[in-house]
Formats: C-alpha cells, structure tokens, sequence
C-alpha cells in the first residue's frame, strides 16, 4: 500500500516534469527522419554506460527452488519429464557421436553442451506448426518435437536415408514435416530468411510464428542488421532467438561486441527484446512463450538473448583449451549446468528420483547405441543423387554430365568405394 | 552510315544500337503497344492478379519504381503485396529467399544489377542450393529476382554493369535476359512460374526505347531455349540484350558484302541452350560471341569452349569474342571506347571472314 503511494507520488511528479518540459520545448521539437525529438541546448552524448545493463530474467535458481511461484509454467508432471529426457538424450546421443567422430566413423560433429535448455525450452513454447531457422546447434528443438534417433544418426552418416541423402555434412539437420527448415553452414544467412517466411505466414493469416535461432558470433554478419530492421519495418511475426554462450569458436564476446550484447540492439531497431538465464528451462520457456504472443497477437518482432555457455567444443575440429582453460569450462558447467538445474526442480517436484535416472541413463545409452548400430549399417545413396535436386528437373546439362560419370565409372568401377554406396 | 541511330539521337548521346521490333505471335491474341517497362509492369500485374501468394518488394518499389516497373501495382494490388524495403540488398533477397521457402510467388528487385553483389552470398550460398542441400524439403524455387542491367550511355562503374558470368559459375539458378519487351513479358512470366530461383536481367536502356505490340494475355517463353533470330550461312553469332540490337546491324553491314550470318540470342544465360548454338556452328563453320561484360571469364568463354568440344571438326575459323575490356565496366566518359559496338563486331567478322 505504501509503496503504492509513493510510486504514485513519484509518477505525478515525474509526469509534471514532462509536461512542463514539453510545455518548454513544444516549439523547440524536431521533426526529422520521422523522429520527433526534443531541442536541447546541452552538448550531451549518450554513452553506453550511462544506460542500465539489460537484466536476466530467470525462474529456476541454480538449486532447482523456484524464487516466485508464479513464474512457474503450468507442465504437468509428464511434459516436464519429456523435456528433461528431451536433454539428456541429446546430452547422451552428443556423447556418442562426439566420440564417432573422433574414430572417424562420422567426418564431422558438434555437441550441444550446456545449451540444451534453451533449445528444449523454447522448443516448448512454439507451436508445433511455428517454422524453425536454426544455426546448427538446435539439435534438441528436433529432439523435442519428435525427430528419431535414427533421423539424426542417419544425417551424421550421410546416408541414403539421411534428411539430405547425404549432400551436407554432419549436423546440418532438416525436417519438413517437422517444420524445420534444413540447416546450412553460412551464418546468419537465415535470419532474413526466417523474416520472409514470417511475413509471408502473416499474408497467410494462419496465426503461426516463425523463430530464428542464431549465435551471439553470427549477429554481428550483415544479415543479422538486415532481419533485424527488415522485420520491425515489415511486423514480422519472428521471434529472433541468440544463444549467447560467450564464443564464437576462439573469439570471445569481449571481441564480438562492445555493447550490451545483442538484447540491447533490440529496442535501436524498434523491437521489443529481453534476455533470460538460457540455463534456466522455465525463463527461456516463459520469455519464449510471451514473446510468440506478441508476435502472432500484434504482428511484431520480438529478440531473446539467452545468456548460456559452450561447456563443449565448438566443433570436432577444435580444441577449445587452445584459448580457454579447461578449469575455466569445469567451474562453469559444475557451477551452473542447465540439465542438473532442471533435474534438481524435478526431484524437488517429486516427479524424479535417484532410481528414475539410474534408469533413464541406461534406456538412453541403449537407445542412442543401438540407433547409432543400425544406422551405421545404412549404405550411402547412389552417386547419381549428385544430380539431383540442383534444379527442379534434371537439365540436359546435368543428363550429360550424369551420362559422362556413369561411363568413367563403368571404365574404373574398382577404383571407387562401392562397399559404402548403393550402385548406379 | 549511322543513319538508323540518329532517329534515336537523344539530348545526352548516340544511341549504340538501333531497336528492331519483334513481331508478335498471332496465336497469342490481341495486342497494345508497351515499352519494356511497362511489359515488365505487364507481366507482374498479370503475376498478382492470377496468385495471391504474389509479392513484389525491394528499394522504392511502391510508388513505382526508379524506372517505373512497378507503377500503380501497389494501388491495385495493396500495400502488404507492393512494398518497399529498407535499402539493404542482403536483406532483400534473404528475405524473398524466406518468403519463397513459405510458399509466396516472390518478386524481388535489385535497383541495379551493379549492387547485386550484397546479396551475391544470399544468392550463390543460399537461393541455389536450397533445394540440393535439403534434399528438395524445402526449396525457394519460387523466387524471381529482377534487376536493371547493362549500359546505359553514360551509367560508369555502377549503373552499366552486366554480372551474369558471376552467376554463371553458380548451379542452381538460372539467368535470363530479354531483347524486347514481347521477350520480356514472355520471359519474365516462366521465370516466375519456373520452380526454381531465377535472376531476370533488364537491358535498362531498352526501357522505354524498345516499344512494339506485346500480346495482353499472360503467355511465356520457355527458358534454356536460344532463339534463331535470322538465318545465315557464313557464320553464327550468339548474344543476348541489347547486343543482339548491335549485331542485327552488323548483319546488315556485312550483307552488303555478301556475308551471310546467322543471329542467336541466347535469352537464357545458365542453363544455357547448347544444342540449338551447335547445330548452328555444325552449319556455318564460324562463331562469334559478343557480350557487354568483359571478356575474361566471360559468358563468351564458357559457350566458345563448349563449341570448341562439341563442333572441333566443323570450325573453320578461331571462335571470336567481341565483348567489353578488362577493365571496370564501364569507364564514364569512355564508354562509346568501351562497348562491343558495331564496329568492333563488324571487325570480328572480318577476322573470322578472312582466317
């Protein structure tokens, strides 16, 4: 009550201001650029320093308790199983495969640690319709909605049952049905693209959104500055969605950007932006959630910032301790781990106990080691997939060319590796 | 001698070129007499009238556009289907690229074709390879992107520019560049209706020069279909654009010699149409290509190597290119140095005339 009528006191005052200052400045305004700005007679730069940090929205503390109830999402006790296990398959699968790479059964691969819940979170907020860029570390927004172990494994090894038949390296995932636009390793090339597909979801009128995932390293291409003011210009139903995990492979944010990281871009374009604890599922959950109503309810743009940390590698050809120390990466995902957050909410809910995880771990080391056997056994397509899909129709250019092959290889068939692939 | 060009003598210069007319298809019905702008205009309002999924977009296309392609659309068609962007070409065509994926016919513009290039990664990364890299999941095959291009008089090294060999080297798109405004229309109507991504290329100085008879109805020419322009014995010349203008003159030049030459215009640039340019070369013997863009890379040495492969025993004469030089194309007040003009052409057929 009292602070009720002190912020009400303080408001009148604060309005008062602004009106005698208005008053004072009414013929001294501006109108340029369609900026409509107060004269003043003070020489003053704005410095950065002079704003306040963006804060970070979080629901979950780092011991599973919940600070203020009301911020818990409604799940019930299955939904947020699924998603626990939604992370910690991903977690099991990351393993494996990082591990296939490093013996050279898979040419390429990059883990997911320490970001599983903003992938997972988010992932959880949309609409299963809601048509998802990614980067390519969004692996467990697939996992979420449904993409088999099979499907990812079958990807990794290029094979002819791979999303891509085995065009695109590892990683570069890709779901139709799922409403996963396929991955491609050009950054930030997908954010205009993902306002495109917003606007034209807005002609369409179907209520759908679209969200663009995207490193805090891609944000500083040129494509990110023209999403950005594309969609508040054009009020694109996007949600642009920044994994900020504080590298970009060597390159640490403290090179990537001076300013308050992306969040603050958000308001300079005219969008609304916040920026959550990406290792707390319920914030990024809660902040994507209002974040698509506003966008399908007002037809507007909205950015989140997850603040998180790349507990991995950032590929399987890097070794992250040539420019951080392993310490450093330890303390961080002992300290702060998104999945052991969750798992500590949920054993504090009562939905999860020591036995369950005893459990789950196994069940998921099998079902990961078994897809991965079965997968591997998967021959590749026949080379003449080379051929296909560069145009619609196969153009007598290709057909020559195809023809062209077809004959070297029947000259050396032993000189190429047939065992892997199916035949012409 | 210049007798034909000084009709089209303007304030600022000499036309290079003297316009020819097409005559319009007959079976294609009634026709109006439009400029190539306004065939452009043509086949985009037909475009938004027939699919609702259409969209126009990019730098200043809603009041009709610096050179007036997309006048009254915007009123006719709604401001959420004719639209201006904020000036970023990068942006432009990642965006047509997203708006495609989702399923809209897209209709991008390039102001020029010189500031294409923002958007080369947008187009060569991306716009081509969509299809192939998913495994045809998804595709932007309904993007068209439309550009001004080629000299203009007096455009220098940023309103002259002609970078379809750039893209020539790309798999996955395709490039096309009409002579009039019947090809325009015509042309401009399958690359929007072609499932793949296209870059439609508009010889800027045909704008309002190339006027004739454009059929009304909404009609199209195929792609990767070089068209047989006049028939000749002696030698075979390809082009596309404005260039083919150029070298109908030549013909008519060297006719009085008794040299007979046979004209092809390309039209579609990649994939481009090898057998109708053979067949041809396997009859007369000689080729010459000519193109505005310089000649290092050009699109001239990727036809003259392939003819060179599919025609080695019929050529009796070196292939000749007669295209810009190896320089920024194109220097301000050097341009009547610059171009593939007339007479260089005519040059070129004496060389090959005189192996």
């Amino acid at each position: 009550m009292l602070t009720r009528r002190v912020l009400h006191r303080l408001f009148r005052c604060a309005v008062g201001q602004i009106n005698k200052r208005q008053q004072s400045t009414q013929q001294n305004l501006l109108i340029s650029g369609h900026i409509n700005a107060p004269l003043t007679n003070k020489l003053q730069f704005l410095f950065p320093k002079d704003r306040p940090i963006i804060p970070v929205y979080r629901v979950l503390e780092t011991d599973g308790h919940v600070i203020d109830e009301t911020q818990t999402p409604s799940f019930s006790d299955e939904q947020i199983v699924k998603m626990y296990k939604d992370m910690t398959l991903l977690s099991t699968m990351d393993e494996l495969l990082y591990q296939s790479q490093r013996q050279g059964r898979i040419s390429f691969y990059m883990t997911n640690y320490g970001e599983e819940a903003t992938h997972v979170g988010s992932a959880a907020a949309l609409d299963s319709n809601d048509l998802v860029y990614g980067q390519y570390r969004e692996a467990g927004v697939l996992m979420y909605r449904g993409f088999q172990l099979d499907d990812f494994m079958n990807q990794c090894f290029g094979n002819l049952k791979a999303s891509c038949k085995g065009i695109q390296m590892p990683v570069h995932y890709g779901s139709k049905k799922l409403n996963f636009v396929t991955i491609s390793s050009t950054l930030a090339t997908q954010m205009p693209q993902a306002v495109g597909s917003a606007y034209a979801y807005k002609r369409a009128q179907n209520m759908l959104c679209v969200i663009c995932y995207f490193g805090e390293g891609a944000s500083s291409e040129g494509d990110a500055h023209a999403a950005l003011n594309f969609s508040a210009t054009l009020e694109a139903p996007v949600l642009f969605f920044c994994r900020n995990n504080g590298y970009a492979i060597s390159t640490s944010a403290t090179e990537q950007y001076r300013g308050d990281g992306v969040a603050s871009r958000g308001p300079g374009y005219g969008i609304a932006a916040i920026r959550v604890d990406g290792n707390d599922l319920f914030a990024v959950y809660n902040a994507t959630k209002a974040a698509r109503d506003m966008a399908v309810n007002e037809m507007r743009p909205v950015l989140i910032e997850a603040m998180t940390y790349r507990v991995g590698h950032h590929s399987t050809s890097d070794d992250s301790s040539a420019y951080r120390s392993i310490d450093e990466v330890r303390i961080r995902d002992k300290r702060d781990n998104p999945i052991s957050r969750f798992r500590k909410y949920m054993t504090l809910r009562g939905c999860w106990n020591e036995e369950k995880e005893e459990e789950w771990v196994k069940e998921s080391k099998r079902s990961v080691m078994e897809s991965f056997t079965r997968c591997e056994k998967i021959k590749r397509a026949s080379p003449a997939t080379i051929f296909e899909n560069v145009f619609d129709k196969v153009e007598p250019h290709l057909q020559r060319q195809m023809k062209e092959m077809n004959e070297h290889i029947k000259l050396h068939h032993d000189h190429f590796p047939w065992t892997q692939y199916e035949s012409m | 001698m210049l007798g034909a060009s000084k009709e089209l003598c303007g304030i600022r210069r000499l036309a290079h070129f003297t316009f020819v007319k097409d005559q319009p298809d007959p079976s294609l019905g009634q026709t109006k007499e439009m400029n190539l702008c306004q065939a452009i205009q043509n086949a985009m309002d037909l475009t938004l009238a027939n699919d609702h999924t259409a969209i126009v977009f990019g730098e200043d296309v809603a009041f009709g556009g610096v050179f007036r392609c997309t006048v009254d659309l915007r009123q006719k068609y709604g401001a959420d289907r004719v639209f201006n962007t904020p000036l970023s070409e990068q942006g432009i065509v990642g965006f047509g690229i997203g708006t495609a994926v989702s399923g809209a016919t897209t209709i991008a513009e390039i102001q020029f074709a010189d500031y294409i290039f923002p958007a080369y990664d947008q187009i060569v990364n991306e716009a081509a390879k969509y299809r192939y890299r998913s495994g045809n999941l998804f595709d932007c095959g309904r993007l068209t992107i439309r550009a001004p291009w080629g000299a203009v008089g007096h455009g220098a090294l940023y309103h002259s520019q002609s970078p379809e060999a750039q893209f020539l080297h790309t798999p996955g798109i395709k490039v096309v560049i009409p002579r009039s405004a019947i090809q325009a229309k015509g042309l401009l109507l399958s690359c929007i209706k072609d499932n793949n991504p296209c870059i439609f290329f508009e010889p800027k100085i045909l704008y309002r020069s190339a006027k004739e008879d454009v059929p009304i109805k909404d009609y199209t020419i195929p792609l990767s279909k070089a068209e047989v322009l006049i028939e000749g014995t002696d030698i075979t010349m390809v082009t596309w654009g404005t260039q083919v203008h150029v070298l109908r003159e030549v013909i008519q030049m060297v006719a009085k010699e008794n040299i007979s030459c046979e004209l092809i215009d390309l039209r579609t640039i990649v994939p481009w149409d090898v057998d109708t340019v053979c067949k041809s070369v396997v009859k007369t013997g000689k080729l010459l290509i000519s193109h505005e863009a310089p000649i290092t890379g050009g699109v001239g040495a990727e036809i003259a190597a392939t003819v060179m492969k599919e025609c080695f025993l019929n050529l009796e004469a070196p292939i000749e290119r007669v295209c810009g030089y190896d320089v920024h194309p194109i220097p301000h007040t050097f341009e009547a140095f610059y171009i593939p003009s007339k007479w260089r052409c005519f040059d070129g057929v004496k060389r090959l005339m005189n192996y």
